[in-house]
């Protein structure tokens, strides 16, 4: 393990986040801002409780999530992609690294920047809303996982790329109304049957609901499933990434 | 002379078909210049991506320094470094960032000392806080340099890394270069400047059609294929060659002023003295003579041509 390679992608990647600081920081915060004036004020005030907790708790968090898994996807997506787009990709190719180091390095980072913006998403959340965690531990390792997994779907999605298009598509596509269906901003008990039934089939359900038992001991689904759910679709993205690296598949020519 | 990299009998063929090496074989060896010349897609960036494992091979095998560039490839890598042909960098980072990124890729210790003294050789150093994008192209060919020197390589590749370099920068790569050889660096070059493989290279290999042709020490190439040619000028023009200096093939030139005898060098005998002796019997006078060597450029263009094969 060339663990020096590990650390020279890892600080690279994050000097290109601290680079754009202010950016990278100030647009989750506005946004959620944003979230809780729109769902939070206007609609919430008008909801009252969701299982027992006041509707602008309830959403935080969905949007911990919405944020995090986009963030993950898109940050760690890139961060592959660029070095193919511009060409620098052959220094990657030449050093003495295998494939596990190179994903160590970039799925590291982006998790890690993930992570920065959903712990700040929290923070900022806690401007406007009352916030108890019941189960802090629990609730970081739930955060800390999705941001993981996400970098390891958004690292094969940059891998997979062949243009800046195609590198949007899925997040856009597929991530982003997972996300949104997946109870990010209500309960699963609040849709008809028939769209109950259809959201067990989402897998983001699993996971924010995991991620809301943490915060308030109540969830849609059993929070072993989404232990579950999370494990799963973390195996997936590692076995993706196993045949990769054993095919080449878009590395070499 | 020790053999530091050895390619054995190696074959790319890519997914559309195209053979882009068949077969090559070359050894180098350890503190050589060796200039990799051929013709547009004769196969010599892919020798040099295939041995830098930027792309796979199809059959065969490659050492560097004994050790395997596959099933040894931590070690054969960090032995070499490579200059690529196209500029590809990342252009809003500093220069500074990302000598000491692919330094740590490599996975040599930090050292800060060592890299300041790259970027100073190479005329970087009060940019090393400027962004990539800031620097002209022969700038930036320069960090591609720093950067693949950065982690102490003992083999480097240079694909064309001359290419759209004015002449001043040009001369300050070749003096980098000799001194890289100095320190013992082996180096494999691939141009289109044929008076830069001239100039700067200890034995020239050419490839042609993904094959290489021939690899010879670059005097001895250039004294076996090379031709003399001597210019013999008169005072008075004739028009046509007299019949006893037939035997010379003689061409002639410049209005009938000059006459032109080509002889071999390696010959015992040139037959420059009986050709003058003639020259002077058929009352012809001189008023300057000439010699002129053929250029690596004549012999290369000889060989891919396969006049010369």
């Amino acid at each position: 393990m060339n663990w020096r390679a590990i650390r020279a992608i890892y600080q690279f990647e994050m000097s290109r986040f601290y680079r754009t600081l202010t950016q990278s920081l100030i647009s989750p915060v506005i946004s959620t801002s944003l979230y809780f004036v729109v769902f939070g004020a206007a609609i919430g005030s008008r909801i009252q409780e969701v299982e027992g907790v006041s509707y602008g708790a309830f959403i935080v968090p969905g949007l911990v999530m919405l944020s995090v898994m986009t963030q993950s996807i898109s940050s760690a997506g890139f961060g592959i992609y660029f070095p193919k787009f511009i060409g620098t990709f052959y220094e990657l190719l030449s050093a003495p690294i295998s494939f596990l180091e190179i994903v160590v390095g970039y799925v590291g980072a982006a998790a890690t920047k993930a992570l920065i913006i959903g712990v700040l998403i929290l923070i900022t959340s806690m401007f406007f809303v009352d916030l108890s965690i019941v189960h802090p531990i629990a609730m970081l390792a739930f955060l800390v996982l999705t941001c993981l997994s996400f970098a390891l779907l958004g690292f094969i999605i940059g891998i997979w790329a062949r243009s800046f298009e195609q590198l949007q598509m899925i997040p856009l596509l597929v991530v982003t109304p997972l996300v949104f269906l997946g109870g990010s901003f209500y309960s699963i008990s609040m849709l008809p049957p028939f769209w109950q039934g259809i959201s067990f089939f989402n897998p983001v359900v699993y996971l924010i609901s995991g991620f809301r038992w943490s915060f308030f001991g109540t969830s849609d689904v059993p929070v072993g499933f989404s232990l579950l759910a999370i494990a799963g679709f973390t195996a997936l993205c590692l076995g993706v990434i196993w045949w990769i690296f054993r095919t080449g598949w878009r590395l070499r020519d | 002379m020790a053999t530091i990299l050895s390619v054995r009998d190696l074959r790319k063929t890519y997914a559309s078909g195209f053979e882009a090496l068949k077969g090559v074989s070359l050894d180098i060896e350890q503190g050589e210049i060796l200039a990799l010349l051929g013709p547009n897609g004769a196969g010599k960036t892919t020798l040099i991506s295939t041995i830098c494992g930027i792309t796979g091979m199809s059959s065969g095998s490659v050492t560097v320094g004994g050790h395997d560039i596959l099933s040894d490839f931590r070690v054969a890598r960090e032995m070499i470094g490579l200059v690529p042909q196209e500029i590809t960098l990342e252009p809003f980072e500093r220069v500074w960032n990302t000598v000491r990124f692919s330094r740590g890729l490599f996975g040599k210790k930090r050292d800060d000392s060592y890299l300041e003294e790259i970027l100073r050789k190479l005329s970087l150093w009060d940019k090393k806080d400027s962004a990539i994008k800031e620097l002209s192209g022969g700038m930036q060919r320069r960090v591609l340099m720093a950067k693949a020197l950065s982690h102490e390589p003992r083999v480097l590749f240079l694909d064309e890394p001359t290419a759209g370099v004015d002449v001043e920068l040009r001369k300050d790569m070749w003096e980098v270069v000799n001194g890289l050889k100095a320190d013992g660096v082996t180096i494999i070059l691939t141009t289109h400047y044929i008076e830069e493989a001239e100039a700067i290279s200890d034995r020239v290999a050419v490839i042609s059609g993904g094959e290489i042709l021939l690899v010879e020490d670059k005097a001895d190439l250039m004294r076996r294929m090379g031709q003399k040619q001597l210019a013999v000028q008169l005072t008075e023009p004739i028009d046509a060659i007299p019949d006893a200096l037939s035997d010379y093939q003689l061409e002639q030139s410049g209005d009938g002023h000059v006459l032109i005898y080509t002889y071999d060098t390696r010959a015992d005998r040139t037959g420059i003295t009986r050709l003058l002796n003639d020259i002077s019997a058929a009352g012809l006078v001189l008023q300057d003579v000439q010699t002129r060597e053929s250029s690596l450029e004549e012999i290369f263009v000889g060989l891919v041509s396969g006049e010369a094969a």
